[in-house]
């Protein structure tokens, strides 16, 4: 596992994912014409709508190259490492990247070009995933396709747009399902994309600096366990055992939907832990279940430790650094939460307990 | 110790060389330089995504963020003194001008944007190309990006790098390409001398290879970083490469070129690696350009070293030699550039 490096003087990088008319280039055209003083280099598949003279935009054509070490998962954005490589010949030019995707894109590659390019790695970092959700069309694009569920999955923040078009019941349940499907993500209700650009630039929320401390659910007390599925999981002893506590709201199971969605996550809750199991288990994790995991986030606490470790990951790759010193008022708790598919709930929660140094193996 | 000429440019410097034998210099805010000349060239607006010099000097050819491609003729009777005028060769709006290359004489050139491929001439019937006229070009919709272009040493074949291998146009007809195949992200190629050979760099630090003649495979690999710059020794014997602590040197000499065979290490160093490599046009010497602003002069026989710059701030980004091999024009990440007289010593054989 890497040591990463502060984000620093590395040009932060902002993914905006979303289908088509779900809001971004109406996000796109508020963050660019806001009276923020920054300079912007946009990155778009297609010159759109985006009146903005002032501000660098450049067309890509999305091109998807697996590395040839023959696993599916290590996929990287090559347009964006030939494009980036030339903005990020001239420092100072301006002061964050947005990159805008197709609204069936996966953003996976596009993170992950973050961390498989040297050269991207050195200069920029990824500062958040932004999803914009269309909050009438949700239920629709969660039934019918996979990118609406990964694009959800994978954000760090999720813009839920249009809320003033749904009745507040229905907004409750789509929250749940946004919550369901991602438990670590922020979310913000939004009418015609209109937020303060501060809550969605410049958060290191992919980094989870600050997003851990005060912006999510991520510290939520969990309960013992806590096995998270979307709409229409089969989990259905669950449900009838009471057990199934994350979705905040129930009879939104949505039975008139058909597609099966399939992401879940899996959140663990362990006292401290020993290095030397924990480290070895979760590199383990990653090489045999990458495929399938979509994101991971932790937060662990290790014996003897006098500061945080926070660990994230993308499929294969796996990213941890020591945060900040525990303060004197905290827990000293480890928590690990995985988004994906297939996660094998029961396996990770076992395999987290014996990483505990309490656990007796 | 060489003799250093040092230039100050106020951008991070893309290329350095001799068109017309004159040092020239071109910076990322889309201008080209000369020691030379009163003032600086501008080429591109926005900024400078792609230039190429062809190999007999008489063409440098410039792609911008504005998705112009500008020519500078250096015809062989140019007076040193002044700046060619650039020629709008070829304008695609709204896109940037990702590859670039310039056919070994003659003013024909290539470039991508995107999945789209042009060719061109920028004489016109053998003569230099008239102000307010851009030559036709010939194009191509292409199923993946281009990553890298390179012309074969007569000009008359162009290979594009892509995802999962290399396509071999002949861009003056209409033959459909040839498709060498290997998969993965080919991100740069270059034609050995002889044309034999077709050498990729990929995306995974390595390099690989087809043998012309009957496809055969070369796998070149154990880079702990991407391989930025590529080299040609004199006479095609050697391709020198970057991505390591050292020069790393191919041998193609004999049958099998580098198969089965182990490279030559030049310029070993334990704390900066080797980003830009130019080898000397008549003897088995390499230029070695270092992360960290350092420029070592390495002689393959026995690879004895000879420092032409120390280290400093900035990272070497270009290095090429003059045609007679005396002068060296290097640039770098931060704007530094200049021209090297190594001492004639380095040149003789002990």
């Amino acid at each position: 596992m890497a040591e990463t490096t502060q984000t620093g003087d590395k040009i932060p990088v902002t993914v905006l994912t979303g289908y088509l008319g779900a809001g971004k280039t109406t996000l796109l055209n508020r963050i660019l014409t806001g009276n923020h003083g920054r300079h912007y280099a946009v990155i778009v598949n297609e010159f759109g709508e985006i009146g903005i003279d002032n501000e660098l935009i450049i067309a890509s054509d999305e091109e998807i190259y697996e590395m040839n070490n023959g696993c599916i998962c290590c996929t990287v954005r090559g347009d964006l490492i030939r494009v980036l490589q030339k903005l990020l010949q001239r420092p100072g030019r301006f002061d964050a990247i947005i990159i805008e995707t197709t609204g069936l894109a996966d953003p996976v590659p596009v993170v992950q070009s973050f961390f498989m390019d040297d050269e991207l790695r050195a200069k920029a970092a990824i500062d958040a995933v932004i999803a914009v959700v269309d909050a009438r069309y949700l239920p629709l694009r969660l039934q019918d396709s996979r990118e609406a569920e990964d694009q959800i999955a994978f954000a760090d923040i999720i813009l839920l747009n249009k809320v003033d078009l749904v009745a507040p019941a229905e907004l409750a349940k789509i929250e749940a399902t946004l919550r369901a499907l991602n438990p670590t993500a922020i979310i913000y209700k939004t009418e015609r994309a209109a937020i303060d650009s501060d809550k969605l630039l410049n958060r290191h929320a992919f980094d989870l600096q600050r997003v851990m401390d005060k912006d999510s659910h991520f510290l939520d007390p969990a309960p013992e366990e806590e096995h998270v599925c979307g709409p229409d999981c089969d989990h259905h002893h669950h449900h009838e055992s009471g057990e199934h506590n994350h979705r905040g709201q129930d009879g939104h199971h949505g039975h008139e939907h058909h597609h099966e969605i399939t992401v879940e996550s899996v959140s663990l809750w362990a006292g401290e832990l020993n290095p030397a199991a924990f480290f070895p288990w979760l590199q383990n994790i990653a090489q045999t279940q990458g495929p399938d995991i979509l994101r991971l986030k932790g937060i662990i606490a290790f014996a003897g430790d006098n500061e945080r470790y926070i660990v994230q990951g993308v499929h294969m790759i796996l990213e941890g650094e020591h945060q900040r010193p525990w303060r004197d008022n905290e827990r000293r708790e480890s928590r690990l939460v995985f988004i994906g598919r297939n996660l094998g709930a029961e396996n990770l929660r076992r395999g987290f307990a014996q990483c505990a140094i309490t656990a007796t193996v | 110790m060489p003799i250093i000429a040092p230039l100050e440019l106020e951008s991070p410097c893309l290329f350095a060389g001799f068109p017309g034998d004159i040092p020239c210099f071109a910076t990322v805010d889309g201008r080209v330089h000369s020691p030379a000349w009163h003032e600086a060239v501008p080429v591109a607006q926005g900024g400078l995504t792609a230039i190429a010099l062809s190999a007999a000097g008489d063409y440098l050819f410039t792609g911008g963020e504005d998705g112009t491609v500008r020519c500078l003729n250096f015809p062989p009777a140019a007076r040193a003194d002044t700046a060619p005028e650039p020629r709008l060769v070829a304008h695609i709006k709204g896109k940037w001008i990702d590859c670039l290359a310039a056919a070994p004489q003659g003013g024909s050139f290539a470039f991508s944007c995107g999945r789209r491929l042009y060719f061109g001439t920028a004489a016109r019937h053998g003569q230099p190309p008239i102000a307010g006229e851009m030559p036709p070009l010939r194009q191509w919709q292409l199923e993946r990006s281009a990553e890298g272009l390179d012309f074969a040493a007569k000009g008359l074949r162009l290979a594009v790098a892509r995802y999962n291998g290399v396509s071999l146009y002949w861009p003056e007809l209409d033959a459909p390409p040839q498709k060498l195949e290997w998969k993965g992200a080919h991100i740069g190629v270059t034609f050995s001398p002889d044309r034999r050979y077709i050498i990729t760099i990929m995306q995974e630090n390595a390099l690989h290879g087809w043998r012309l003649e009957d496809g055969g495979h070369l796998r070149m690999s154990g880079y702990p970083a991407k391989v930025k710059s590529l080299s040609w020794s004199f006479r095609g014997r050697y391709l020198a490469t970057s991505g390591a602590p050292a020069a790393i040197l191919w041998p193609f000499i004999g049958k099998d070129g580098p198969m089965n065979k182990t490279p030559i290490e030049l310029g070993t160093r334990g704390d900066s690696m080797v980003v830009c490599v130019a080898c000397h046009p008549q003897q088995d010497i390499v230029a070695i350009g270092y992360a960290d602003g350092m420029i070592l002069l390495a002689r393959f026989a026995d690879m004895s070293e000879r420092v032409l710059r120390r280290s400093t701030q900035g990272a070497i980004t270009c290095l090429n030699w003059d045609k007679a091999g005396r002068r060296l024009a290097f640039g770098t990440e931060f704007g530094a550039a200049g021209l090297v007289n190594p001492d004639e010593e380095i040149y003789h054989q002990k």
